[in-house]
């Protein structure tokens, strides 16, 4: 595999790590850790482990961003601290 | 608070590579697992179990008891989200909103009055909008091909990608996005709080089930190629239709989970609106 595609997610999976726990907007920080799933996924599949990158894709990138959406809905969407 | 926060995840992140450093490089032939763990399950999980996936193989046959309890750990989940939210603050609010279909009225009822069902009233949200045409007919067209294709994970996961649990998170999310798309009540209507609720474990008991199944007929639990004398087929064939089964279970436990913590999550226990 192309180890610039490998560099370039990876640097990506730590840039929206990091930006979903700095970034005060709580909507902001679920779409941002949606984005981080599916980074994983893509590193996932780069590995080979296609059901892995399957299940991240489901229930990482798909199902939990609607929770977390669904969850800073009902409650507030600024963080305290 | 926050510093100490800060330090004690620097020294967690600390060990953990320093842990980490410890483990044998990635693909490495001669590391424990690849030198007899890997190559016993890539070469003899077609001759055990006639699987061509090997990942489904070892999730659902080999190490099923694991799989099992994974399955418990979801659905309880879905339990804790019911009680917290559904049990403790699930009250209906006392105020109703209804629209008059024909002329879009807009009608609200104090004090916990009702109108009958009927033609002419539908009941709305607090924060009700208009209908988009655009996004109910997409996601109306979209959603039998959403839950085909999950179907198709489910039954396929044997030779390709997927399994019991990807299939049921996307067959939950189609439920899911009928809620979203319309809203909360439409998607009861069509999965209602009971079956949901009923449905939920009966998945965790079909795979248990099924391990019982296997005591029952005088094998190891969990050990499938029991049921070949139930099935009347040879017990390779049969370790591959038990895992089948135990998929089913996994689909149906997992799919009714995601939409109960999305109802349970999304109109705070009340049940009464959605997103």
């Amino acid at each position: 595999m192309f180890w610039q595609i490998d560099l370039a997610i990876l640097t990506l999976v730590v840039v929206t790590a990091v930006g979903s726990l700095m970034v005060k907007d709580l909507l902001g920080a679920a779409i941002l850790f949606g984005a981080y799933s599916f980074l994983m996924c893509l590193l996932w599949s780069i590995m080979g482990a296609v059901d892995v990158a399957f299940t991240e894709a489901s229930v990482g990138a798909g199902v939990s961003s609607v929770f977390f959406v669904a969850a800073v809905f009902r409650t507030s969407r600024r963080t305290k601290d | 608070m926050k510093i100490i926060g800060l330090i004690i995840t620097i020294i967690t992140g600390a060990f953990l590579v320093y842990a980490a450093v410890d483990f044998p490089a990635w693909a490495d032939p001669n590391s424990p697992a690849s030198t007899y763990l890997s190559p016993y399950f890539i070469e003899n999980s077609m001759k055990d179990t006639s699987v061509p996936n090997f990942v489904t193989s070892l999730l659902a046959d080999y190490r099923g008891f694991d799989t099992m309890f994974e399955t418990t750990v979801i659905f309880t989940a879905g339990l804790v989200c019911f009680i917290l939210l559904r049990i403790s603050g699930g009250k209906e609010p006392e105020t109703r909103h209804y629209r008059h279909v024909l002329t879009g009225v807009t009608v609200t009822l104090k004090e916990g009055r009702k109108i009958p069902a009927s033609e002419d009233f539908e009941r709305i949200d607090d924060l009700w909008t208009p209908p988009d045409l655009i996004i109910k007919t997409g996601c109306r067209l979209m959603i039998p091909f959403i839950q085909l294709f999950a179907l198709y994970v489910i039954a396929h996961g044997h030779s390709s990608p997927g399994g019991g649990f990807q299939g049921g998170v996307i067959l939950g999310a189609s439920i899911i996005l009928l809620a979203i798309s319309h809203d909360l009540r439409t998607a009861l209507e069509r999965m209602r709080e009971k079956v949901v609720a009923i449905l939920c474990p009966v998945g965790v008991a079909i795979y248990a089930g099924t391990g019982t199944l296997c005591l029952l007929l005088g094998l190891n639990f969990l050990d499938y190629s029991a049921l070949a004398s139930v099935l009347h087929v040879d017990p390779i064939s049969a370790r591959s239709h038990g895992i089948l089964m135990v998929e089913i279970g996994v689909g149906i436990a997992v799919m009714t989970t995601m939409i109960w913590i999305y109802n349970n999550i999304s109109s705070a226990g009340k049940y009464n609106q959605g997103l």
